[in-house]
């Protein structure tokens, strides 16, 4: 009974800190309609902010906090002035992309600066436990309850009390009406983005010593959960995050009491799809709301996509399909393998991002579906390997779609958010189920590329087999795209609303996308596990979804010839001017900004 | 109006928390009748459209096509027996051609490459789309035929313009293009909510032509327009709503006098000094 009340204890501890970050989140949501993305990246540098004062300047526990919220106020005023405001008048996806590349840079910095290892985050408080009841709580425990009352008191006061207060809720109620009574959105959003920041950065300072260890995987989990809580308790509602968080963490509390540590995010994510499905505009929103207003403006930037004469894509294929007969060295040819299944990759997110308008987040676990049905199939089952990688595109068109259905309602941010959830998931059900996926020990002896009984195994005969496939995928997306469905699924993307009212329904429209660029992922991890012979749950992360995403923005979204320029140019540029791997998703984060601000079109021009 | 309704609203309502949008609207619409909803701003008139049209779900009540109940069917559903709607601030596809947004008008009546097979029915569409066998093709070509057909009703304002993204063109053309797209579906009713919003007095005299014509041509309309010159020649009817009720219904002249009317227009204690001279009114 006692360790009961224990997880209770434990889950509402958590649950606060979830609610610091979750706050700020609703607050963002609530005046400018955005998830941000890098509000886990602030968490994390909260946490190092925290770990430089207490190791290395030894200041007391509350120049500490102060320091911490000061610092990470001041980074959420950069991302505020540089990142986000510059796009105000800009297409709805880019402040979505803009948090995401941020997010990214973010956690490199860190990563480069303090190295990728964890360190221990001393908590400067006794290590004392009170009996209360039949639990006990530390003094941590009550450190971060007040922290969490205090800064929810303080937020109520100023946002029912001052004027800057009563601005941001008139700009979250009415923007354009805020700004026409004389409201300066731009101080209500820096004012959001400073307390945002301050209270995440704050948190993760707070659970770095609750933990005693930080790291920078932090970040992406504290984003996570912290949209978690605020979905959960209805987007842009800022008492209901805190609930929404209490709420996430006794159920993840409760989780691990049952079912052990491991399953932890599982249930995080669970309840995230679970909301989302039952309840998208969360618990405690008004049973329905107005229907949305029309929206003005397009998802995706409009461009006249440059447009490529046939006879030079022929040419261009022709040569690099004869490359391989010229005396090139096989690094060159090792490249451009990654390249092409990494293209891939970018057809199947271009058409699903760029062409429906679904911005996923999750699209390497669409590789690990298809690496490891093509390598099981063909360990297990001694499939041939070519038969094994259809198998893997199947399998990943059928359980992909299936897994990521649930999005389908959803819109904008939100399925990002929810295939980022999917992703997650789907990397967990791979780490746990070790009766299939051997768990954390991987598959090996992963049986070599073969084709009709013959083995593949000079670089020439892996570069043309991968080539080939990715040209082919290529021309029936084309060919897709020349359709009636390439039409619907761009219509739905502009407006679905005017979408639905002609007939398209949502459900069929975006699980055919899936269904398609399902199989075109799952192929290419099928084709990479055969090529590597060792995967394991990491091999395909979310590094490779940012990568993917990355490179369908810099081609053009929906354009396909851009999708594979983009996966040249990505793959080959850092392969040429020899990069070292720790700074390539830095390049990728920046140049993923760069675009946002510069050439939201990319660079053949979305479609 | 001859025979039974073609459309029918009884009692239908919606509250958004405490405001009632629409409140009990009873409306009968007979075949190839024009009824127009007039009201002033946020009277519900486009509230009631997305009852009609599915984008919303009344709390009461209830919508019934040729007899059939249809209250609270999906959009896409409704588009399916016939149903095509205009938006008030205009929604194409900014990113799709001319073209291709006035044929998604038309994807309701898709027939060849949609074949009606439960469960695999949209496995058989991806691959119909991807081989596209003849009839397939021939399914596209003639309604890209019949796109051309539809513009040409525009004369030489999208016609020229049939390949260029929608968010190049004009306001007035945008909705131009939104109406073309209705009629691509062949409606059975047609909802037209503010068709001439924003237009030059040239670019409404055109529009009121066309929809004359679509009249003529038997076409079911139920318009909503604040030109109430145009609403008088256009209409066999017309309904007056205002804070979410029916407050008059009958032919335009009637309801122009309709004292009722006349006050939701000007408000309380005016309505006596406009009810001396009501060609103000208009």
């Amino acid at each position: 009974m006692s360790s009961w009340l224990d997880y209770t204890i434990n889950g509402l501890i958590v649950g606060n800190v979830y609610a610091l970050v979750a706050v700020g989140l609703a607050l963002i949501f609530g005046v400018s309609r955005l998830i941000n993305f890098a509000q886990g990246s602030i968490y994390l540098v909260g946490a190092y902010i925290g770990w430089v004062a207490v190791v290395q300047l030894q200041t007391p526990l509350l120049v500490t906090i102060v320091l911490v919220a000061t610092a990470a106020a001041v980074v959420g005023l950069i991302i505020e002035r540089f990142g986000l405001r510059p796009l105000q008048n800009s297409v709805r996806i880019a402040p979505l992309l803009a948090t995401i590349g941020i997010s990214f840079v973010l956690d490199q910095l860190v990563m480069l600066t303090f190295s990728p290892n964890p360190r221990a985050l001393p908590s400067q408080l006794p290590d004392i436990r009170f009996q209360v009841g039949q639990g006990t709580i530390g003094p941590l425990d009550i450190l971060i309850a007040a922290v969490g009352t205090g800064s929810a008191l303080l937020l109520f006061v100023f946002l029912r009390y001052t004027k800057l207060g009563w601005a941001v809720r008139a700009t979250a109620q009415d923007r354009d009406a805020a700004m026409q009574m004389g409201v300066d959105v731009n101080r209500v959003n820096q004012a959001v983005f400073g307390i945002a920041a301050a209270l995440g950065g704050v948190s993760g300072m707070l659970v770095g010593m609750y933990y005693n260890q930080i790291d920078t995987a932090m970040s992406l989990q504290a984003t996570l959960k912290g949209v978690v809580a605020e979905v959960v308790g209805g987007a842009g509602n800022v008492p209901g995050a805190v609930v929404g968080s209490m709420l996430l963490g006794l159920v993840e509390s409760y989780g691990v009491a049952v079912f052990g540590t491991s399953y932890r995010n599982l249930f995080a994510f669970l309840l995230l799809i679970l909301v989302l499905v039952l309840r998208p505009n969360g618990l405690f929103a008004s049973a329905r709301q107005a229907p949305p207003e029309p929206l003005t403006g397009t998802f995706i930037a409009p461009s006249r996509p440059v447009r490529i004469p046939p006879w030079a894509l022929v040419i261009t294929a022709g040569l690099f399909a004869l490359l391989p007969l010229f005396p090139v060295s096989d690094y060159l040819l090792q490249t451009l393998i990654n390249a092409w299944l990494l293209g891939m990759l970018a057809l199947s997110l271009t058409l699903v991002a760029g062409t429906v308008g679904q911005v996923s987040l999750g699209h390497a676990a669409l590789l690990a579906i298809g690496a490891y049905t093509s390598a099981l199939l063909s360990l297990n089952f001694s499939l041939p390997v070519g038969l094994a990688i259809i198998c893997g595109g199947l399998m990943t068109a059928a359980l992909g779609t299936l897994l990521i259905s649930p999005s389908f309602r959803l819109r904008g941010h939100y399925v990002s958010i929810a295939t980022l959830a999917i992703g997650e998931i789907v990397s967990l059900v791979i780490l746990n189920w070790e009766s299939v996926t051997h768990g954390p020990i991987g598959v090996s002896g992963i049986p070599p590329l073969s084709l009709f009984g013959y083995e593949l195994v000079s670089a020439a005969s892996v570069y043309w087999f991968s080539f080939a496939v990715m040209v082919l995928l290529a021309l029936l997306q084309v060919r897709l795209l020349t359709s009636h469905l390439g039409r619907s699924f761009r219509a739905i993307r502009d407006d679905d609303v005017a979408a639905r009212a002609y007939g398209l329904s949502l459900n069929r429209y975006k699980s055919l996308a899936f269904i398609f660029g399902g199989f075109a992922a799952g192929v290419s991890g099928g084709i990479a596990a055969h090529l590597y012979s060792y995967i394991n749950h990491e091999t395909f992360n979310t590094q490779q979804s940012i990568l993917a995403l990355t490179i369908v923005i810099l081609g053009g979204l929906g354009n396909v010839a851009g999708a594979i320029v983009g996966a040249v140019a990505l793959v080959g540029l850092p392969e040429a001017f020899r990069i070292a791997a720790e700074y390539r998703i830095l390049i990728y984060g920046i140049v993923l900004l760069l675009l946002v601000r510069f050439r939201p079109q990319g660079l053949l021009g979305t479609i | 109006m001859a025979g039974a309704p073609l459309l029918s609203l009884r009692g239908l309502t919606r509250r958004f928390g405490g405001l009632t949008a629409v409140d009990g609207i009873d409306l009968d619409l007979g075949q190839g009748e024009l009824v127009s909803i007039i009201g002033p701003n946020g009277a519900g008139k486009t509230t009631l459209f997305n009852l009609v049209t599915g984008l919303d779900r009344p709390d009461e009540g209830e919508v019934r096509l040729d007899g059939k109940d249809i209250t609270g069917l999906a959009p896409e559903k409704l588009a399916g027996i016939g149903i095509a709607r205009t938006f008030q601030l205009g929604r194409v596809f900014g990113n799709l051609s001319v073209m291709d947004n006035v044929l998604i008008g038309a994807h309701a009546r898709l027939r060849a490459v949609k074949p009606a097979v439960p469960l695999i029915g949209p496995l058989l569409e991806l691959g119909l789309a991807l081989l596209r066998p003849s009839s397939v093709k021939a399914e596209e070509e003639g309604l890209r035929e019949e796109v051309r057909r539809i513009l040409a009703r525009f004369g030489e304002r999208l016609l020229p313009r049939i390949d260029q993204p929608a968010y190049s063109l004009s306001y007035a053309n945008r909705r131009r293009v939104e109406i073309a797209r209705a009629l691509a579906l062949k409606p059975r009713l047609l909802l037209l909510d503010e068709p001439t919003a924003g237009m030059n007095p040239t670019e409404t005299a055109e529009m009121q032509a066309l929809i004359a014509e679509l009249k003529a041509a038997g076409l079911t309309i139920l318009l909503i327009e604040h030109k109430l010159d145009m609403v008088m020649r256009l209409s066999d009817r017309v309904m007056v709503m205002d804070e979410g009720k029916k407050i008059a219904e009958g032919a335009g002249e009637e309801v122009r006098r309709d004292p009722n009317v006349i006050e939701a227009y000007l408000g309380h204690g005016l309505s006596q000094a406009a009810h001396d001279e009501p060609e103000e009114v208009a």
